[in-house]
Order: structure tokens, then C-alpha cells, then sequence
């Protein structure tokens, strides 16, 4: 049977000591994927790395690579190679030593290993490093030799621990780019570990998002920060508003719910009772805002508020508009002309927004 | 200008020749002896009381007696072999501790200070009383008698100084091991590379700095050795401290400061070279990152 999944976790539990680092979590990763396990310091991902490196066994559960059960492999039998997140380069040989490493251990003669680390340091745009220690180069330098040394084996899978974490933000910025285009170029599964949110959106394919060792959800970006599966990934990933709320009827993912009085409608993923309390989630750049006598959408819904705060933040100005007692929503209306600016602070306005970006979100 | 000064200048500016002083007794107190010693290793006279006038003389008695030049060569044999066994099996303890998990290591751990802290005569006596009813007991066993039975000698020496020298060289060993990122062994796994072939092109060429500095320890800690070697020493198991000390007994001849004086030159050839292996290893190490972003 060919392999359908270049990575895949089957219900993987770690336990250390008493505490469960990772829970049951069952995953898979497409050949050429370009996969991001996000979630805060703690969550597990990191965990779940370190496991498809073969640095941690697994409690129980298994790992495959390629279709082949790997679980209880040591990391030097694996065809997988990390990019560690303060890059691990050896303090004691040259950059071209470095590079040289993974060939070396493989056996491959002298001549072709010269000629592939000359091609890898062209590749990561550092040609001239080679006869230098790691402790002459800069970190963003560092970073990219630390690329090298794992690309020029040509994995299976790259695997990437928080690699940008360390750099600056324009630094940051300009490698994610780099690193997107090389993913393409070597169409090799990459599996990248990130807390940051807005570099895993930027970046991936898919993304799954982890919590307390728990894979919460996995989609493509868009899915993620548009259908977000529950509370924790809708308030993790991006701004959101979460309105208390009952349930008051739903069928089919469509359901209708109270908030302080006002019926609203919203999807949902989740199993919901009729009555119980949930949260109504929306985005602040989803909601628009109406002047009095403006025409109606047929596909929204709308309701009429007063602004209590307006910050101005360049390219969108932010707006808290309050819909009745304690229940206020945060409002992001793009700058785009004069007249998006005609809201004043204690206006009356409405807020509308398609029913489809509204989420009842029960846990 | 002078009572524009601040008040209290005076107090600091006599502080500062207190500070001086301090110094200066210091120091007189450490090296004077010292170089006496160097001093009189020269002078051409066999009391030694007085300077009389320069001489090499003792330098090249010294190089002409039998006696000395056996007692170096011991005291050579005993330093190289107990500082190689003791740097192996120091090392293997420290990888050992700082690697791996297992029962009553706590224990060990405090047993392994152990050689470092009890008084010397108490590591020699229980040296002394171990080897006696080792070789009795050896002797016994194969009815060994007169000139054939096992007697101390270099080889108690050398056993007795590997069992202090481990102790030293596995501290020193492990605290380079404790400052080695293990995220490189993870990475050398990573790229391919078994525990050996880590441990061979990672971990020991990352350590050897705290590995030589072990060894240079115990080396020197091997040729000063007086006490242990007194009581575990026999026959033939004349070392240089030994040979210095049974002169003394006799008279104090001359001879001495020359050997001392060259046993202080090799100590101190030893600290220069560890000091050296430091240096080298605190470039390596050390984060002069060139920024060109």
C-alpha cells in the first residue's frame, strides 16, 4: 500500500512523570506539505517534534515516516533532520564542516560532499562562509547555516523548532519569505514548530493548532482563523470578540442565540444544546459599521450601538461600540477614504456582519 | 588647588598606600621563600646560611646523582601513569553522572568528593592498611615468601595515586560536561551520526579542554604527592618528595634547593600550559558574534 502521509501520528501520548506533555494526538502530514504546529510555550508541539526526530519515544501511540513505523527508532536511523531553535552548530568545526556533517555520516565521498556544501552555502546565500567558525557569524548568519546543514541531506522531512524565534522582527520577517520559496524549491515535507501565530498564517499549508497537549484543530489558515473549531484556537489565533450568549434553537451548524436580548445568528461546529450558555465569536475586522440610513444586506444582520471609543491606528481605525448594557464589540473599519473616518465618538451606529463569520462557540 | 579637593581625599589617598602595602606583604610573604630558595639553589657554599658567591655546582650534583636521577624517573613513572588511568576512568565516572540515571547516584556523587576533602594521612592510612592485607593475603594465597612475596612499590604508588587523581579529574570533566549544550549531541544524532560517533566527533573533542585540564591536575597532583606516597611506597617506589625528605632527615644539603627548584620550574611550565588550554578554550566558546545585519 503506498504511503498516503509523509508523517503521520497515530493517537500519540508522552508522558514525563506525571505530567502528559502530549495527549492522544493523531495526525497527518502530506509529502511537499509545508505543515505549522502552533500553540503557546508548553502546548506540546515542541514535544511532538522532538518525537518525529526520535529525541522522545512515545508513551504509546506510534509515528510513521513515509508509511514505515518508526516509533522506536533511534534519531540517527531516521530520514529526518531538525533545525534547531538556537541552531545547534558545532562550536569546534568550520560552517563547511558543519554542512559536511550529515554527508560525512552517510558515507558519500570526499569530492561530492564538497561539491553539495558549495551548492547548499550558494543556496542559503553564504558562499563565502565555509573556512569560518559559527562563532564568526552573525545570528541571522547562524540561522541559515543551521538551514544548510540539514537541507544538504535532502530529508524526507525538515523539521523546524521555533527556527525565527531568535532573530528580529525585519530579520524574521524577510527568512519567512526565504524559507517559504526553499520549501517550494525542494519540495521537501517541512513540519515547523512556531508560538507565533502570524508566522504560521503567513507560512503554511496547514496549520494545527495545539493546547496543553491536546491537537485542538487542523486546517489551512484561512479555515482556522475563519471557522475556528473552538474558543481557545478562535481566541489564540487572531483578534476576536466572544459575546455571551444562550442557544436558543440550531439546526444543521445554523443556530440562533440571545445575546442580552438580541437574537443573532451564527454556525457552529460544535454539538449544542438548546438553552445552555455559549460565547458568539466574531472578528473585529468583520463587523462594518453603518451610518443611519444606509441600505441593507440581505446576508447580514444588524444592530444598532453607540461608539464609546475610537483609536486611530494608521490603516484601520479601531471602534468599541457598545449594544446594550456590558455587552460591547470591538469594530476595525479599514481607512480607506474620508468618509471612513466620519465615526465620532458617541454616535449612534449600527454594526452589521454576514451570519457565516459569526461562530457559537460552547467550549 | 589643593583645598578645592574634596573632604576625605586625604583618607582615600592614604587608603591607597595601606591598599599598596597590603599588597606588597603579600606578596613577600608568598614568593620570598620562594626566592631564597632559587637564590641559595645557586650560592657556593654548603651551609647555606650566607651568600658566598655563584655556582651551578648543585645543578650538575644533582644531575650526577643516581639516586635523584632514579627518584625523577619514578616520580615521572607514577605521574604518567596514574594521570592516564586516572583521566580515563575519571572521565568515563563523569560521562557516567552527568549522563545517565541511576540508583544511589546521589550517593556516589558524594563518595566521588570524597578523596578531595578527607586529610591526606587519612587517604594514606587506609591505603597503607588496603595494600597490606591485599599483598598478605595475596602472599598467603600463593604461599609467597621472602624475596618472591608481593611488596609495596610503584605499583601501590601508581594504584594509590589513581584513587585520589579519579576524584579530581571527574569534578574538573564535569563541570565541562555540564557546560556542553547537549542540543549538539541531539543534532549530531540528528545528522546521522550513533552514540559513539557523537561522543567521538562531538562530545570529545568539546570537553577535551576540561579532559587536559584533569590531566595536567592529576599530573601535578601526582609529582607533589608526600604523604600517600609514604605510606603506600616500598622498596624501589622512591619518588622525588620521598628522596628530598629522607636528605633532609640527613642534612640539608644544597642539592635540595636545586631540586627544588627544578620540580618548582616543571609546576610551574604545568600551570602556564593548563592556563594556555584555557585561554583556547574560552575562545572557542566564546560569543564575539561580528554583526553584519
Amino acid at each position: 500500500m503506498a504511503a498516503t502521509f509523509d508523517v503521520e501520528l497515530r493517537t500519540v501520548t508522552k508522558h514525563f512523570g506525571s505530567f502528559t506533555a502530549v495527549k492522544d494526538v493523531s495526525l497527518g502530514i502530506r509529502q511537499g506539505e509545508f505543515f505549522s504546529l502552533l500553540g503557546p510555550s508548553g502546548c506540546g508541539k515542541t514535544t511532538n517534534l522532538r518525537m518525529i526526530a526520535g529525541f522522545e519515544l512515545p508513551t504509546s501511540g506510534s509515528i510513521l515516516l513515509g508509511g514505515k513505523d518508526v516509533s522506536q527508532l533511534p534519531p540517527f536511523k531516521r530520514n529526518v533532520n531538525t533545525v534547531f531553535q538556537n541552531y545547534a552548530l558545532f562550536p569546534h568545526l568550520s560552517v563547511s564542516d558543519n554542512v559536511a556533517f550529515g554527508l560525512e555520516m552517510k558515507g558519500i565521498d570526499k569530492a561530492e560532499i564538497a561539491k553539495r556544501v558549495k551548492e547548499t552555502l550558494e543556496m542559503v546565500r553564504l558562499p563565502d562562509s565555509g573556512k569560518k567558525k559559527p562563532n564568526q557569524l552573525s545570528g541571522g548568519q547562524r540561522q541559515r547555516i543551521a538551514l544548510a546543514r540539514a537541507i544538504v541531506n535532502r530529508p524526507q522531512v525538515l523539521l523546524l523548532d521555533e527556527p525565527l524565534g531568535a532573530l528580529d522582527l525585519k530579520l524574521r520577517k524577510a527568512m519567512q519569505l526565504e524559507l517559504k520559496e526553499l520549501q517550494r524549491q525542494l519540495a521537501i515535507t517541512f513540519v515547523f514548530v512556531t508560538h507565533d501565530q502570524e508566522e504560521a498564517l503567513v507560512m503554511s499549508d496547514r496549520i494545527g493548532v495545539m493546547d496543553h497537549g491536546v491537537l485542538r484543530q487542523v486546517g489551512t489558515p484561512a479555515a482556522i482563523y475563519d471557522r475556528p473549531a473552538d474558543r481557545f484556537v478562535a481566541d489564540f489565533i487572531g483578534d476576536t470578540n466572544f459575546l455571551p450568549c444562550r442557544v436558543v434553537d440550531h439546526r444543521n451548524g445554523t443556530a440562533h442565540v440571545q445575546v442580552a436580548g438580541l437574537t443573532m445568528s451564527a454556525s457552529s461546529d460544535q454539538t449544542l444544546t438548546d438553552n445552555s450558555s455559549a460565547y458568539l465569536a466574531i472578528r473585529p475586522e468583520k463587523v462594518q459599521l453603518y451610518g443611519p440610513d444606509t441600505p441593507h444586506n440581505p446576508n447580514e444582520e444588524r444592530f444598532a450601538g453607540v461608539i464609546v471609543e475610537t483609536v486611530f491606528m494608521g490603516t484601520d481605525t479601531r471602534y468599541v461600540v457598545e449594544l446594550a448594557e456590558d455587552i460591547q464589540i470591538v469594530v476595525r473599519q479599514q481607512n480607506r477614504n474620508i468618509a471612513s473616518t466620519r465615526f465620532a465618538l458617541g454616535q449612534t451606529v449600527d454594526v452589521g456582519w454576514e451570519t457565516v463569520f459569526a461562530r457559537v462557540l460552547v467550549s | 588647588m589643593n583645598e578645592r579637593q574634596p573632604a576625605g581625599s586625604d583618607f582615600l589617598r592614604w587608603g591607597k598606600r595601606l591598599l599598596w602595602a597590603n599588597m606588597i606583604f603579600s606578596f613577600l610573604f608568598l614568593y620570598l621563600p620562594i626566592v631564597i630558595l632559587v637564590a641559595f639553589s645557586f650560592n657556593d657554599s654548603k651551609l647555606g646560611a650566607r651568600w658566598v658567591g655563584f655556582t651551578t655546582q648543585w645543578y650538575v650534583s644533582m644531575a650526577q646523582s643516581e639516586a635523584i636521577l632514579t627518584a625523577m624517573e619514578n616520580s615521572l613513572i607514577v605521574a604518567l601513569a596514574s594521570t592516564i588511568i586516572a583521566t580515563i576512568l575519571g572521565t568515563m565516572t563523569a560521562m557516567a553522572m552527568e549522563r545517565f540515571r541511576f540508583p544511589f547516584q546521589r550517593t556516589y556523587d558524594g563518595i566521588l568528593y570524597l578523596p578531595v576533602i578527607i586529610p591526606d594521612i587519612v587517604m594514606a592510612i587506609s591505603l597503607l592498611a588496603f595494600f597490606s592485607l591485599l599483598l598478605g593475603g595475596v602472599n598467603n594465597l600463593l604461599g609467597l615468601e621472602g624475596n618472591a612475596a608481593l611488596r609495596p612499590g610503584l605499583v601501590t604508588v601508581i594504584i594509590a595515586h589513581v584513587a585520589f587523581n579519579i576524584s579530581f579529574v571527574a569534578i574538573v570533566v564535569r563541570t565541562s560536561l555540564g557546560e556542553l549544550d547537549p542540543g549538539l549531541e541531539e543534532a549530531a544524532q540528528d545528522l546521522g551520526a550513533n552514540e559513539w560517533t557523537t561522543f567521538r566527533r562531538v562530545t570529545l573533542p568539546l570537553i577535551m579542554p576540561g579532559i587536559l585540564g584533569g590531566a595536567l591536575l592529576a599530573f601535578t597532583l601526582s609529582l607533589d604527592d608526600f604523604v600517600i606516597t609514604f605510606f603506600t611506597t616500598g622498596p624501589g617506589g622512591t619518588t622525588l618528595p620521598i628522596e628530598v625528605f629522607g636528605r633532609i632527615r640527613r642534612a640539608i644539603s644544597p642539592e635540595i634547593n636545586a631540586i627544588s627548584t627544578a620540580m618548582l620550574l616543571v609546576s610551574m611550565i604545568l600551570v602556564i600550559v593548563s592556563q594556555l588550554v584555557q585561554r583556547r578554550t574560552a575562545a572557542l566558546s566564546s560569543n564575539s558574534v561580528q554583526e553584519t545585519q
